[in-house]
């Protein structure tokens, strides 16, 4: 039942927000927050107990059924975690959490956009911990339904058209890859959606058909991901959406497009795989490179953020382009997490300014640090955290991917990636520069006051996640291990 | 001590933490936390250099597999071997008189503790960077002594110079850093660990190819480049002296800019088994070096020469350890390696002091100008009398530090002509402009009269710094006597102490000859004034403007490198948003219009063409239900007609293929016409029972 609770009790959670007192705002808030603290803490614990007990194996842990659900389609109810999804289902309840700490200023539709929230949590948490592709697409669809509303009501100027974008987009994709799982089911003797037995039969479809299936999935993933030149929704909805939903979206939604493609795709489809990785990679290489340039070119605070991501997620990408490489699988994994916990932080970070300042124009600011220490300390450690310093987690994970990606593909390839690292230092530092150092302007931001304690405590225990898998990734790393070693030699096959 | 010695690195971070967190709100303290913290760090690394000597230079280390991945190992570690341990001094010393010295120095500024904690941070990277036992190790204290520079430089970050230096310095080293990584990644793959032994036998097995190692050691020594601000990167190092002074003499002379010498240093392996890579580095160390000193030549910015000077030191250290890979590679002797980790020595603690010195006549004339300085000696004689000692010891004249290392320098050189010429022209150079310096500074009429009544000497916390680092560059080089078996050499070597023949009489007469030339030309020009420097600027004009303007790198790169990237970036932005997102956009305007096509074509035909059947009909009957009126002679005429047609076609008159339009013309217009005419019968008929009605 644990995790099915993880499911259920956001579900319940916005059954109990919807019953409560439409202007009991105060309360809405508590409430969503304290029943999210539930599936938080649920999900420390089986990060905390699958290290000790399950690590060593690759098996699926807490495993749920399969029970049988609808039995004349063979459609069953099956749930399991293991190294890659223990990762992801703990970044989610984090996440939400602090999102959710970070929505009280929200004061429009306050009841409809807590449960909204919750809604969003269980489709999450279902996407991480589904084993049966029914169920998977099911939450998959789910999901988009609660983003489109809280980008839709709630977020900046252009809401409408964000919101309308990310559906179409996500849903176009997963057109393909419902396609792709219908083949799955009728070409499987007997028919089923069970992906743990799908991983073991796919392999043996004919090449073409892998083919077909394989980048149908891809289309699917690579737009949630993004991968260029999927990417142009991320933008708009991460600049039009509400501070906690952008969090939400680069630190949990994005990870949903890799962690399938580690899930789904490439261990089903190895023939397939051989063949695409290295264009995999080159679509790797260039979002890192790209995203990178189109950051320096941002004038707005948050889409050179969200900009950012499109070049940290190329990271994500090479690094599967590198399928054969445990080091850089790893890397990719710890990429997805330092980077929802980075991008989350900033993401956080750049929605404080923004409430005070009514502006995320970067040209507008200068000088901050002299008046938003604190706040600038922050920030300044978290854009270090994302140029891979060392020491913080982005590190780790970019490290990893290159070494990985340097052995097991083209190095002039891998070579050209690394620039990544000077451009991605090049445009956070001159964010940093012209929002943070020289002259300040008194008369305009004389009244803006240092980030609050509430603000405070919504981006510590980001900042000592980073710090802490910068500095120990071993615990991390011991975590995923057997999955990873299984799952390269699945792919591998 | 030894197995102890991380704490040498860890102290200055325990200072970090304790200083951001709970003293940084209580200004003595938290100096005085780190002062202490650093002193502890400086005892212990005299102490673990004493254990190196008495264990006759053996290597110590210790490390913990960190990850471990197939055919990759990552490793914590800490390699105590000469080298580190001289190191270690060199840097807890220097670091030790600059933080002692920033009490002053930086006495009333608002962000006093946030200087000392950053000190430590940087304190603690660069301990961890000498004692780190493999390449992995060193690039993350490499990147984090990047990260420190970065927030010393920008320590004063309200000032806009200042905020484009510290940006300036991290995206130059980066650059350099990008080598780095792909020189790291090559050992990975090629050797699959970072530790520095195990790389170098692996190398030494032949794991990597010739070309291959080539590669390999010119990547690495590309992050060499970027750190110690080598040409072509070293246009961050002068800007960098934006920085409070005790972190320009700490970070930017001393210690961090060393950094990419003893990686040369440490790597020294790969480098003697690549003859050609190691040629490249002695070629950029020797360009540097030369271009470094003549633009220091017409420089008027105190930190500037001595940052241009710094570069040029470099690039002699640099030069040496080339040579000497080159050299060994060759199987030739060569006392490079030597040189070069003697010369790091003894220039950390006389460019140090340099440094300092520099820093408390600025703290004294609140200006960095030469030309509003002058006479200063009267005012601030320790200062004067420090900064001339570390003047001579650069100069290498006898018997300061500066001497004996640089000697050994021109030593390393004596195979290769073209390197000896210019090495001693770059001796000319530095001895001539390290001097105009003193002189300018220190000796003549006061040029600035208010600068100069209202210049001090500085507190005596700044000034016991500048004393005992003047021991040191006095003393420093003694350790490397030609006449004690150049005792240095025996215990820093790579794989095998060279062999020295001798003291080099011939050898330190020139060499003496060229660093007092150097002085006696300054000293004719700005202290005699028998000769007018001015003269010689017109008479040289355009090669002045040249070295004045530094070569013109800043605006070459701004040319270059810097606008066109950030055009391609906006480029590739109105890319993205005009092509990539328009295409998104037009598959989204395309699917709207051939919707609002298909609503058309629902509504008018398909819908149309429903509603049109059911109008017809309608018409039809609405247009028939007249005919039937109840008027016999109406009937009987058109039965006429009837029977006149069928008659017609009948006798073939007509034919009945044209017979359907026929008929239903007259038909249509029959109807039309009985309608009309039943319509107005009609409408007469109602108008008439209204008026009865109404009657």
């Amino acid at each position: 039942m644990l995790l099915s609770s993880l499911i259920i009790i956001p579900l319940l959670g916005m059954v109990v927000v919807m019953l409560m007192p439409k202007d009991s705002n105060k309360g809405i808030k508590w409430t969503a927050t304290i029943i999210s603290l539930v599936p938080m803490l649920e999900s420390f614990w089986i990060t905390w107990d699958y290290f000790i007990n399950h690590a060593g194996t690759s098996a699926m842990a807490y495993v749920e059924g399969p029970f049988n659900w609808i039995p004349t389609l063979n459609v069953q109810y099956y749930l399991g975690v293991d190294g890659i999804s223990v990762p992801l289902v703990f970044l989610t309840g984090l996440l939400t959490t602090i999102s959710l700490l970070a929505s009280f200023n929200i004061n429009k539709r306050v009841k409809e956009y807590f449960a909204f929230f919750l809604l969003l949590e269980a489709g999450m948490m279902g996407v991480f911990v589904s084993l049966d592709f029914f169920l998977f697409y099911v939450f998959w669809e789910i999901m988009l339904v609660p983003m489109y509303f809280l980008i839709g009501i709630w977020g900046g100027p252009r809401k409408e058209y964000a919101a309308i974008k990310f559906f179409l987009y996500t849903l176009f994709g997963s057109i393909f890859m419902l396609v792709s799982i219908l083949i799955l089911y009728f070409t499987s003797e007997p028919h089923t959606l069970n992906m743990m037995t799908l991983i073991e039969t796919a392999p043996t479809l004919t090449h073409s058909l892998q083919m077909v299936c394989f980048i149908f999935f891809f289309i699917a993933f690579a737009i949630k991901v993004p991968v260029w030149p999927f990417h142009t929704w991320l933008p708009d909805a991460h600049v039009e959406a509400p501070t906690a939903v952008s969090v939400i979206l680069a630190g949990v939604l994005l990870k949903m497009g890799t962690y399938a493609m580690l899930r789904i795709s490439w261990p089903m489809f190895p023939s397939a795989l051989r063949e695409l990785s290295f264009w995999i990679a080159l679509l790797g290489v260039i979002g890192i490179i790209y995203g990178a340039l189109v950051s320096m070119a941002q004038k707005d605070l948050k889409k050179l953020v969200a900009y950012s991501s499109v070049s940290h997620m190329g990271y994500c990408m090479l690094a599967l382009g590198a399928y054969s490489s445990v080091t850089a699988i790893t890397g990719c994994m710890f990429q997805m997490v330092s980077h929802g916990l980075i991008t989350g932080a900033l993401f956080l970070l750049v929605g404080v300014l923004y409430d005070r300042a009514h502006t995320r124009e970067i040209a507008a600011f200068g000088g901050l640090g002299a008046k938003l220490p604190v706040y600038t300390g922050i920030m300044v450690m978290f854009t270090m955290a994302s140029l891979g310093l060392p020491g913080m987690s982005g590190f780790v994970s970019e490290f990893m991917i290159f070494i990985g990606a340097f052995g097991a593909l083209n190095k002039v390839l891998v070579g050209i990636s690394v620039l990544g690292v000077v451009l991605g230092a090049a445009y956070l530092l001159r964010m940093v520069q012209r929002v943070f150092l020289g002259e300040f302007d008194l008369a305009r931001w004389g009244g803006l006051t240092d980030i609050n304690l509430r603000e405070i405590i919504s981006v510590v225990p980001l900042g000592l996640l980073t710090l802490f898998i910068g500095i120990y990734p071993k615990p991390l790393e011991m975590l995923m291990k057997a999955t990873l070693e299984n799952l390269v030699n699945l792919m591998a096959r | 001590m030894t197995e102890h010695s991380y704490l040498i690195c860890l102290l200055p971070a325990f200072s970090f933490v304790m200083i951001v967190f709970f003293l940084r709100w209580k200004e003595k303290v938290a100096a005085g936390f780190s002062i202490a913290m650093i002193l502890a760090s400086w005892v212990m690394s005299v102490i673990v250099l004493i254990e190196t000597l008495a264990r006759h230079g053996h290597a110590y280390e210790a490390f913990y597999n960190f990850l471990t991945f197939p055919g990759l190992n990552f490793q914590i570690g800490i390699l105590v071997d000469p080298l580190t341990a001289v190191m270690l001094v060199v840097v807890t010393t220097v670091g030790s008189c600059v933080q002692i010295y920033s009490v002053g120095y930086m006495h009333g500024d608002p962000r006093f503790s946030r200087f000392f904690s950053y000190l430590s941070l940087f304190l603690f990277s660069m301990l961890g960077l000498v004692l780190a036992n493999n390449f992995f190790m060193i690039f993350i204290f490499w990147e984090l002594v990047g990260l420190t520079s970065y927030l010393l430089i920008g320590f004063w970050f309200e000032k806009k110079s200042a905020a484009d230096a510290c940006k300036k310095a991290f995206l130059t080293t980066r650059t350099g850093d990008l080598g780095f990584l792909v020189g790291l990644f090559l050992i990975a793959v090629y050797c699959g660990t970072f530790n520095y032994g195990e790389v170098f036998d692996k190398i030494a097995m032949g794991a990597m190819s010739t070309g291959v190692l080539t590669a390999a050691a010119i990547f690495i020594f590309a992050g060499a480049v970027g750190k110690s601000a080598q040409f072509p990167l070293h246009v961050w190092l002068p800007d960098a002296m934006e920085g409070p002074t005790p972190v320009s003499a700490l970070i930017h002379a001393a210690t961090m800019v060393a950094a990419g010498v003893y990686l040369v240093a440490r790597s020294m392996s790969m480098f003697v088994a690549s003859a050609d890579g190691s040629m490249v580095v002695a070629i950029i160390g020797l360009v540097t070096s030369f271009m470094a000193a003549t633009i220091a030549l017409t420089q008027f910015d105190i930190k500037r020469v001595l940052a241009y000077s710094t570069i040029s030191q470099l690039g002699y250290m640099i030069m040496a350890l080339g040579l000497y890979g080159y050299d060994t590679a060759h199987g030739q002797h060569s006392v490079g390696y030597y040189a070069g980790t003697f010369h790091l020595m003894t220039h950390a603690f006389f460019k140090g002091l340099l440094f300092l010195g520099a820093g408390s006549v600025i703290h004294g004339v609140h200006t960095n100008d030469i030309r509003e300085m002058g006479g200063l000696y009267n005012k601030m004689k320790t200062t004067a009398i420090t900064f001339m000692i570390a003047s001579f010891s650069i100069a290498g004249i006898f018997p300061f530090a500066g001497l004996w290392s640089k000697d050994e320098i021109v030593a390393a050189t004596l195979h290769h002509p073209v390197f000896l010429i210019l090495t001693l022209a770059i001796a000319f150079m530095t001895a001539f402009y390290m001097w105009r310096l003193c002189f300018l500074t220190f000796t003549g009429e006061p040029r600035d009269q208010h600068r100069y009544d209202h210049a001090h000497e500085s507190p005596r916390v700044m000034t016991w710094p500048l004393v005992f680092l003047a021991f040191l560059a006095v003393t420093a080089g003694w350790v490397g006597l030609p006449w004690l078996h150049h005792g240095f050499s025996s215990f820093v070597f790579h794989e095998a102490p060279p062999e020295h023949h001798g003291p080099s009489y011939a050898l330190m007469i020139i060499s003496l000859t060229v660093g007092l030339s150097g002085i006696g030309l300054a000293y004719l020009m700005y202290y005699k004034k028998s000769l007018s420097p001015d003269v010689l600027v017109n008479k040289f004009r355009p090669i002045y403007n040249l070295l004045y303007n530094k070569y013109y790198f800043d605006e070459l790169y701004n040319v270059v490198i810097i606008r066109p990237l950030l055009s391609f970036a906006n480029f590739m932005w109105k890319f993205d948003a005009n092509v990539i997102d328009g295409l998104v956009n037009l598959i989204a305007w395309l699917t709207v219009l051939w919707a609002d096509v298909k609503q058309w074509f629902d509504k008018w035909i398909i819908d149309g063409a429903v509603n049109g059947a059911g109008w017809i009909v309608r018409q039809t009957g609405e247009g028939l239900k007249y005919v039937q009126n109840g008027k016999a002679q109406f009937y009987t005429l058109f039965i006429s007609i009837i029977i006149v047609f069928i008659g017609l076609i009948k006798y073939e008159l007509i034919y009945l293929a044209w017979g359907w339009p026929i008929m239903t013309i007259i038909f249509v217009i029959g109807v039309l016409l009985l309608t009309f005419v039943s319509r107005s019968t009609r409408q007469g008929t109602n108008r008439e029972i209204a008026q009865e009605d109404k009657v």
